[in-house]
């Protein structure tokens, strides 16, 4: 009993700290991209616009749910639930600390310390292609079936590289689960962080991320400028805020991937381990330099065109993450 | 008592499921429901201590294979499918039929000894680490087989459709 | 032995299934008191630059994106393999690599003849 509260006190308290994270992600995009292109960002509502993210989301609440003619009403519905559904129950397995001890009580540093812990947010991660590809279908509309067929088959081409690129951590860390790979890395030759050994592997995992999460250069599927807003067009007010959410908590779930298999998780930077001790702190400024270079990338770089997304995906990611697991396997036997 | 409600719980959900997907006039809604059905199906897994097996259940048949089915639904043309009548004028005989054959497996099942030893739980079995050594030592030929398989099935698709894109 | 283990450690996989489930509804329950509903067939029309929409919205597509769904489902499958050997391949040594090495090659045949069938192409 005691046990069942404590879990679902965490998860409360996960899950309140990741929806507060989705609302100042959003801010945090806008005055960055703001900054980077000499304006402001918001600044109206609160000081400095701190408020905003909480405005616009009341906003949302308040907007009128549109359902458009003709449009298939109950998967159209269901749709924007499967996106956040599949990007929120990625949180359970994220390590956010190491477990420590207190008394005779084990704290587990994720909320479910599973064996499968990586496989488990890769499923997670594909559901999202069934609330795209969904809703562009249930819409009615061109533009926002266009959108969910180019973007569904976007996620699934950069899916298969990014599932290949993180098996060379799982080679060198022997282990699927999160924590222990994040434990496993604290000897890692030379920074203790499998970026280094596994370079290639990192590179294309950020590549396959970006895409995974449709953001530019590869936000095909959303393309104001050609597709009006892709596959959620035609939707408005709370839904649409559904979608909003499920990108940003997905792009939360690539970066703490990212943090726990290639960049040391919750162990300090090394050389600045006095400064901190290991710890949640860590991972989350990992996690927020990672969303800065989103920022950043989005402000920098201009669209891929579809066939060069496509031919980037088959052509280049998937032979070289093959040839990193075959060196890699080399690499290990050897040494 | 809690693990056979569960049980329970699966089988109803699969067996009501999977009558779902079979009886929607809209493929698209099918899918949906074979959905939910892989997700039951995985969490059956789950409580035979096999996790591994769990989540390929869901990466492979929810992540991959329903996508597949996803696309080709929408690739036929739905209007006809939706129109047209919902079941064919034999329904009976074959809900007669169907009724007979389960009626049989019933009876069949009635003749099974269940034997008296204890019943061995593989305990780690399902596990990445124990399936990793089985396949990849005892069961190594399949594996190799499997590759082959799965070359047959990309030259299959570029095939079919390259033919049909010359037509 | 189906009804005899529990698996706990997925108790808060279940209960984070529920609240991901849940919350969409909740909040979309509670935007329904909130929110205005004022529908005309303009506003329900599905939106085409202005313009009243023509012809049929869910047309049929191309080939290819059926192609490269075929190409995903191998893929995917062929990554399914190589996580439980990238768990065991350090217990088994260089022989797993050789097998697993063996089954990609297989594999890459594959990929070079769709490579070469263009299916990666997109015109």
């Amino acid at each position: 009993m005691l046990n069942l509260i404590i879990i679902l006190v965490k998860i409360a308290v996960v899950i309140s700290i990741a929806l507060l994270h989705v609302a100042y992600a959003s801010y945090f995009e806008r005055k960055v991209i703001g900054h980077m292109q000499v304006r402001m960002g918001p600044m109206e509502v609160g000081w400095h616009g701190l408020l905003q993210p909480i405005a616009d989301g009341i906003k949302l609440l308040f907007k009128e749910d549109i359902i458009p003619a003709n449009a298939d009403r109950h998967v159209f519905m269901i749709a924007p639930m499967i996106c956040f559904f599949g990007a929120m129950s990625s949180i359970v397995v994220v390590p956010f600390f190491g477990s420590f001890k207190i008394g005779a009580y084990t704290v587990g540093g994720s909320l479910a310390d599973l064996n499968i812990g990586l496989l488990f947010i890769l499923a997670m991660s594909s559901l999202g292609a069934y609330g795209v590809i969904l809703s562009g279908w249930a819409s009615n509309s061109k533009y926002a079936f266009l959108g969910s067929l180019r973007s569904s088959a976007q996620v699934i081409s950069y899916e298969v590289a990014m599932g290949l690129s993180l098996i060379g951590v799982i080679m060198l860390s022997g282990s699927l689960n999160l924590s222990d790979i994040v434990e496993a890395q604290a000897s890692a030759w030379p920074l203790g962080w499998y970026a280094v050994p596994q370079f290639p592997g990192f590179a294309i995992f950020c590549i396959a991320a970006l895409a995974e999460t449709n953001r530019t250069p590869f936000d095909l599927p959303e393309a104001e400028s050609e597709l009006v807003a892709g596959y959620f067009a035609e939707y408005s007010g709370f839904r649409f805020a559904l979608f909003f959410m499920a990108e940003y908590m997905g792009m939360f779930i690539m970066a703490a991937v990212a943090v726990a298999c290639f960049l040391g998780g919750w162990n300090p930077v090394p050389g600045l381990g006095w400064i901190f001790p290991p710890g949640v702190w860590w991972f989350l400024v990992k996690v927020y330099v990672l969303f800065f270079i989103y920022f950043w990338v989005r402000s920098t770089l201009p669209r891929y065109r579809y066939d060069q997304l496509m031919a980037l995906g088959w052509k280049f990611m998937i032979p070289i993450s093959l040839a990193n697991i075959i060196l890699t396997g080399l690499w290990k036997v050897v040494f | 008592m809690l693990p056979k409600l569960f049980f329970f719980y699966f089988a109803a959900m699969i067996t009501g499921l999977s009558v779902l997907v079979v009886t929607r006039k809209n493929p698209v809604h099918s899918v949906l429901w074979m959905l939910l059905l892989f997700f039951n199906i995985a969490g059956l897994y789950l409580f035979l201590n096999a996790e591994m097996i769990a989540i390929i259940q869901v990466i492979v048949y929810a992540g991959a294979i329903l996508v597949l089915f996803l696309f080709v639904v929408l690739l036929l043309d739905l209007k006809k499918e939706i129109a047209g009548e919902q079941y064919t004028d034999i329904w009976s005989i074959a809900v007669s039929l169907v009724a007979g054959l389960f009626l049989l497996v019933i009876i069949t099942f009635q003749a099974f000894e269940i034997a008296d030893s204890e019943p061995v739980m593989l305990s780690d079995l399902g596990q990445p680490d124990a399936i990793g050594r089985m396949l990849y030592t005892e069961y190594l030929f399949p594996f190799e087989i499997t590759s082959v398989i799965l070359l047959v099935a990309i030259i299959g698709a570029i095939v079919l459709a390259k033919r049909k894109l010359k037509e | 032995m189906p009804g005899s283990y529990i698996p706990t450690n997925y108790l808060p996989v279940l209960i984070i299934f529920i609240i991901a489930s849940c919350f969409g509804l909740v909040m979309l329950t509670i935007g329904n008191f909130l929110r205005l509903r004022r529908p005309y067939p303009e506003k329900l029309s599905p939106y085409e630059s202005g313009m009243p929409p023509v012809g049929e919205p869910r047309y049929r597509f191309d080939v290819k994106f059926y192609v490269i769904a075929m190409l995903f489902v191998v893929f995917d499958v062929e990554t399914v393999f190589l996580y439980p050997w990238a768990v065991a391949y350090d217990k088994i040594g260089l022989f797993a690599i050789v097998e697993m090495f063996l089954f990609i090659s297989v594999l890459l045949v594959g990929y070079a003849y769709a490579w070469k069938r263009e299916a990666f192409n997109w015109e």
